[in-house]
């Protein structure tokens, strides 16, 4: 259990999907313009992470693997099978949001379907792949990495709403200064690499 | 029938102005990354050398004009409500195809791209032109978009990859330029006049490349004004 608690504080903080690999940034500067959109898909991406992981980690071992269902390898499918994946997820929770949180879909809007596109959800999947993780383990580690990914988006989100009084040259307004403030956020938990949560014990 | 075939032929090899336009937009009006905000994930983490950055773009470029095409040559067949599964299988198969063929020439950059290769599939470029042009618009121009895309996204990735390899580690393409290689430590002539550059080693990590691209935004809308952001 401490082992599993470990990789989920370890994916959230140390190795957290958005600031310390800059993955899925397309959508993180998109939607961090206010506070409240910036919360929906950051529980949306938990939410996918923690429901793909598993079910990549099952295709991944039981279907493609050497010792799987159809005893050759057949890891060349990965990606599109990863793919599919996460598309048929994506669509089910756009089905869930829209069924029971109509203001949430409608807020979100196109952002959703973008989930599919965000790259943490695949980099996700295919970290896991390289780091060769067991079951539970790859569960913690789609919850925490959903789970730094929802924080970072809530962070700079609520930095930009802030920054929005202050006088920044007119070319460097919007984009340009959230890509300056994710730098300086990534800097910040760079300070956090290489603690290892297992020698706390 | 017949007819019909050969007029449409004759549209398509023409090279117009329309033709440039979709080609050079891209480039800098519509710019993928700077102006889009499309494939920046790529373009932070294969950007610490000049040579990754260059097989990755090659294989945007290739995957960009290979989707597009496909895509809108099937547009008319695919339907609405799973087309965007539809996408994702074809570039899926186009990025095993890069993926394969990198791994069997190019194992060297194989290794340090890693992840990032598959990442191509989630690179928004390549689905976004799929969305916004490809199922709108004949194969031709389709083909047309995503080269300039995929070249305008190049630009980017080898722009910041310069600015990050170089002043990183000294190297352009992996040649030595400016600073000392531990070989210099002991006193050679050309370590007097090359090994007064210190490495900065920042621009190697992560962060450096959200510098570097804000910067090149900053320059960009302010050398073109008409893209600042009014909101």
């Amino acid at each position: 259990m401490g082992e599993l608690v470990n990789i989920f504080i370890k994916s959230a903080f140390i190795e957290n999907l958005a600031l310390a690999y800059f993955l899925g940034m397309c959508s993180y500067l998109a939607v961090s313009k206010t506070v409240k959109t910036a919360f929906g898909l950051g529980l949306a991406v938990i939410f996918v992470l923690g429901i793909t992981m598993p079910i990549n980690w099952v295709i991944n071992t039981w279907l493609l693997g050497e010792n799987g269902v159809f005893q050759t390898d057949l890891t060349f499918l990965r990606f599109i099978l990863f793919i599919a994946v996460i598309a048929s997820m994506v669509q089910l929770v756009e089905m869930v949001v829209e069924k029971y949180s109509p203001s949430l879909y409608n807020s979100l809007g196109i952002f959703l379907p973008l989930i599919t596109v965000n790259c943490a959800i695949l980099g996700g999947s295919l970290f896991m792949v390289s780091k060769e993780y067991n079951f539970s383990e790859a569960v913690a580690f789609g919850l925490g990495g959903g789970f730094g990914w929802f924080l970072a988006i809530i962070a700079i989100a609520a930095i930009r709403e802030k920054i929005k009084y202050s006088a920044v040259p007119p070319a460097m307004r919007g984009l340009g200064m959230a890509f300056l403030l994710t730098g300086m956020m990534g800097m910040a938990f760079m300070g956090l690499m290489g603690i290892d949560p297992a020698s706390f014990k | 029938m017949a007819d019909v075939a050969v007029v449409e032929k004759k549209e398509a090899i023409k090279f117009g102005k329309k033709e440039r336009k979709l080609l050079t937009d891209p480039l800098d009006d519509n710019n993928p990354i700077t102006v889009q905000v499309l494939g920046i994930c790529s373009a932070l983490a294969v950007t610490t050398g000049l040579k990754n950055a260059t097989v990755m773009a090659v294989a945007v470029v290739f995957v960009c004009v290979f989707s597009n095409t496909i895509t809108s040559a099937l547009r008319k067949s695919i339907p609405k409500q799973v087309r965007m599964i539809v996408q994702l299988v074809i570039i899926a198969t186009l990025v095993t195809v890069v993926e394969l063929t990198l791994k069997a020439y190019a194992f060297e950059s194989y290794k340090q791209l890693s992840v990032f290769i598959g990442l191509i599939i989630t690179n928004c470029i390549v689905m976004g032109r799929l969305e916004a042009f490809a199922m709108a618009n004949r194969p031709y121009e389709s083909a047309l978009d995503g080269l300039g895309n995929g070249i305008g996204y190049g630009i980017i990735l080898l722009i910041v990859a310069f600015f990050r390899e170089f002043f990183g580690k000294g190297e352009i393409f992996g040649a030595k330029i400016i600073g000392a290689t531990p070989d210099y430590m002991i006193n050679t002539a050309e370590s007097a006049w090359l090994g007064w550059y210190q490495y900065n080693n920042l621009m190697v990590l992560f962060p450096s490349a959200m510098f570097v691209i804000a910067v090149l935004i900053w320059a960009h809308r302010a050398w073109n004004p008409k893209l600042v952001d009014v909101s």
